[in-house]
């Protein structure tokens, strides 16, 4: 325990031509949950692709446990501990729920924990045991979410990165997810990165809040300064 | 009547052969969106290898393992040496590449084996045996049957029962997704392409010693049939693909016993024709085509 789980340092990166990222830095210790929240073109979404390695950084270092992933092929980060649940949650929707879960699993090379992983998820989203042989499209959106954080979660994942979670959900459905995220980040110590839209709700379960404007880091902060000091929020929150 | 039965179970074989043929194509357009008109030629490679093979060793079996592996090895080749680097942005662009592979494959089989027909000899007789006086299926047609049908039943449970046929499936309905969840993409995409070519070779084991024999350009008219056949039952579905092949072997073998053999390559692309002013989406389109 103790430590930084997930360092960047100066990273930069964007599409083709287009700078989206500049000089990036934050620390993610372990077992803590931060919130990267900012307006719509902040490039949230960018440094979630960028860190899982969907897109190259131009610059910079992306640090998992003191490693560097630069050279790490996509497929293999999972196996360094490192889960992402993309925006629109992608839940493959030909694929069954089962499907969806084993799939999550299927890296692990220790099939009798995998098992276990898949029924503990079961357990935590009651509704998708009921649901095993539906296809991923006849899910509705609170049940896509727990299908894609189940499906992350059968992974074992040190680092979890979700990218708008509560995007088109009911508010009683974001608030159980950010219950859950506290539960696991108590329980199991898992490291959550969290990108939102939704303020209140992130800050509300965060440790800490780092606000994004223009594909830089504006602010990293404890996320109850940022909760409770008005001042602040009005500066960089605009609330 | 006797004549219907003879030709409907005639038609059957046909159609089983190009069922798998239909199989093969509908298995690379689910794995990467690209239909592969380089098939025929690919398959008759492997046939032509396990030509050579038989001739070596005089065994007809040899020859048919070497066919299949032939087979599964090239489609791996197509896809590492040239599919990968086809810029997949325009799906017109692999379409002509695969164009230029069934020039360059034919063109070296010709340099090699000549342009003439050579004999291809079948496992078991193709006399049709005679049950109360009526002609019906030959020993070759039931091992037609018999072996397409363990083909597909084995390609059934790697796909639904088998892992790795679950990350084949995961990675070609959702690339980006699979790889984050572990998922090695491009080598799914290269077992598809390996998996096709095999179930291609069978095809072109099966069928061309029921033909003119073996030459460069042998499958190239079970290559339209069997396309037909894809597209009749939709692209994206292998059920769709067997019920298509059976449907136009039976139509090939009526238009064939009734109105005369040179009439078959009319008629194939009469249906052609058909499915897609009818009904492009083939008769097994997916009900999820129609959500948004």
């Amino acid at each position: 325990m103790g430590g930084d789980l997930l360092t960047v340092e100066a990273l930069a990166a964007g599409y083709g031509p287009v700078p989206v990222l500049h000089d990036v830095d934050l620390r993610v210790p372990t077992g803590t949950i931060a919130a990267v929240i900012g307006a719509n073109g902040a490039g949230k979404t960018t440094l979630l692709r960028t860190l899982s390695g969907m897109l190259r950084p131009t610059a910079g270092r992306i640090l998992l446990d003191g490693r560097d992933l630069r050279g790490t092929p996509v497929e293999q980060l999972v196996r360094r501990g490192m889960a992402h649940v993309p925006e629109g949650r992608g839940v493959i929707g030909e694929l069954t729920v089962e499907e969806n879960l084993r799939l999550g699993a299927l890296w692990r090379r220790d099939r009798t924990a995998a098992g276990h992983a898949l029924d503990e998820v079961y357990q935590l989203f009651e509704p998708l045991a009921r649901r095993r042989r539906h296809l991923g499209h006849q899910l509705s959106g609170g049940e896509r979410q727990m299908l894609a954080l189940g499906r992350a979660l059968v992974g074992r994942p040190r680092l979890l990165l979700l990218d708008e979670p509560s995007l088109g959900l009911a508010p009683r459905v974001v608030a159980q997810t950010m219950a859950l995220l506290r539960r696991l980040r108590d329980d199991t110590g898992l490291t959550v990165l969290l990108v939102e839209q939704n303020v209140r709700s992130a800050l509300a379960v965060a440790d800490q809040g780092i606000v994004m404007s223009l594909g830089r880091v504006a602010l990293a902060a404890p996320a109850a300064r940022l909760r409770d000091d008005a001042d602040l929020r009005h500066a960089y929150l605009g609330f | 009547m006797d004549r219907f039965l003879f030709l409907t179970l005639d038609g059957l074989s046909r159609g089983a052969v190009y069922a798998a043929f239909a199989l093969a194509l509908v298995l690379i357009w689910r794995a990467g969106r690209i239909v592969n008109f380089a098939q025929g030629a690919m398959a008759v490679a492997a046939a032509y290898v396990a030509y050579s093979v038989t001739a070596a060793t005089g065994s007809y079996w040899l020859g048919f393992g070497a066919a299949l592996l032939a087979g599964l090895l090239l489609g791996a080749v197509v896809d590492i040496a040239v599919m990968r680097l086809v810029d997949h942005r325009s799906p017109l662009n692999p379409v002509i590449v695969a164009l230029g592979l069934v020039l360059l494959i034919q063109a070296v089989l010709g340099m090699v084996y000549g342009n003439e027909y050579l004999p291809a000899q079948t496992p078991f007789s193709r006399t049709a045996l005679t049950v109360g006086g009526t002609a019906v299926l030959s020993p070759y047609d039931l091992f037609v049957f018999a072996t397409v049908g363990v083909v597909g039943a084995a390609l059934v449970w790697v796909f639904t029962r088998t892992a790795i046929g679950l990350r084949m499936r995961a990675a070609a309905f959702a690339p980006e997704v699979s790889r984050l969840l572990g998922v090695n993409v491009g080598g799914m995409l290269t077992l598809g392409w390996a998996l096709a070519s095999g179930v291609g070779a069978l095809a072109a084991m099966l069928v061309i010693p029921t033909e003119l024999g073996l030459h460069p350009h042998a499958m190239d008219l079970v290559f339209v049939s069997a396309f037909t056949a894809a597209v009749l039952g939709g692209l994206d579905s292998p059920p769709g693909a067997v019920v298509g092949g059976l449907g136009v072997g039976l139509l090939l073998s009526y238009v064939s016993g009734y109105a005369g053999g040179d009439l078959i390559p009319l008629a194939v692309l009469a249906l052609l024709l058909t499915v897609l002013l009818l009904r492009p989406g083939g008769l097994f389109a997916p009900v999820t085509a129609r959500r948004v």
